[in-house]
């Protein structure tokens, strides 16, 4: 198993690509810290995923709100387990044209997909920092590589991730720990089942592959980037999108 | 004067920037010496987190400018010298 005896903790992993994660870095061995809004599912999850052989544990948190990740990273560093991973995957897509962005929607977008973000890494590097190893994961979109049009906000969210990644990456290769980004194309989650019909089918025009991606699809470059196959791998972007021309 | 705090004091501070103990005095201050730059800060602010099992704030990681400070900003945490 990949990732036996290691840590992980995984924000937004209720559902969609954070919830593939938590499942296969439960079959690959790993302990695991779910974080996500949605106590119930989290619940289900952790019962479904913890096993004889790897702890999971689950906190209902919004990333956006410092005090509640405060409190949880200050849980997990009480458990005294190591922490070897962060998968930072709790993310918002809403769209609009630019003349109809208004403050409000720039705000939630990088409340939290960029502040939550930098807050979350910011905490658990510090928990990695002991062990001088870890690997973080950040999600970014394809959108936020080649943008598209009526996503100024969110693809730029989803490039400032990317410049984070590229940034802390060279911070922290000196201690080991490592900063990649994963940019997944169109992938069938409740995000991506929510667009605008037109959009969805220009969309799947637009894939080589000829087929949506499957959040199993992004798990396992995740995986790859979690695990030691890795282990000489920082600040790099992977796409996984199936071959999608934006 | 609490000597168990001290000792801990010392001992995270010497692990973090690979110094001798000796030279952990009032006086250290942050970029005083080579060991002690913004990486070997991190570092300290992890040993130090440990020592004592408390988590420092950043504006306290910002504030922490000696070790005189660092003394001045546990005590804040309860941590007693």
């Amino acid at each position: 198993m990949l990732l036996q005896n290691k840590t992980a903790i995984i924000t937004g992993a209720s559902k969609g690509i954070g919830r593939a994660v938590a499942t296969l870095f439960a079959e690959e061995g790993a302990n695991l810290f779910l974080i996500s809004r949605d106590e119930e599912a989290l619940k289900q999850l952790a019962v479904k995923l913890g096993s004889d052989s790897n702890k999971v544990s689950y906190f209902a948190a919004d990333i956006t709100d410092q005090d509640a990740m405060k409190a949880v990273f200050s849980e997990i560093r009480q458990t005294k387990l190591s922490i070897d991973i962060l998968v930072n995957n709790a993310g918002i897509m809403e769209d609009a044209v630019l003349q109809m962005v208004t403050p409000s929607l720039i705000d939630k977008i990088y409340q939290t997909n960029v502040f939550g973000l930098i807050d979350a890494s910011k905490r658990a590097s510090k928990l990695m920092l002991r062990n001088k190893q870890g690997s973080i994961i950040n999600l970014t979109s394809i959108i936020g590589t080649h943008g598209n049009l009526g996503q100024t906000i969110y693809g730029s969210s989803k490039s400032a991730v990317i410049g984070f990644t590229k940034s802390l990456s060279k911070e922290l290769a000196g201690i080991n720990i490592r900063v990649n980004a994963v940019a997944p194309g169109f992938i069938d989650t409740d995000m991506t089942r929510k667009m605008d019909p037109k959009f969805f089918d220009k969309n799947m025009a637009s894939i080589g592959m000829g087929r949506m991606g499957k959040p199993e699809d992004v798990a396992r470059v995740i995986l790859f980037l979690a695990s030691d196959l890795s282990a000489y791998v920082t600040g790099q972007v992977i796409g996984v999108d199936g071959g999608m021309i934006i | 004067m609490n000597n168990d705090n001290s000792n801990k004091l010392v001992q995270a501070f010497s692990t973090a920037l690979e110094i001798d103990p000796a030279l952990v005095k009032d006086e250290l201050k942050y970029q005083g010496i080579p060991e002690w730059d913004s990486m070997s800060h991190m570092f300290l602010i992890s040993e130090l987190e440990e020592a004592f099992e408390v988590e420092i704030d950043t504006d306290d990681v910002i504030d922490m400018s000696s070790v005189a400070k660092a003394k001045e900003i546990l005590a804040k945490y309860d941590i007693s010298f």
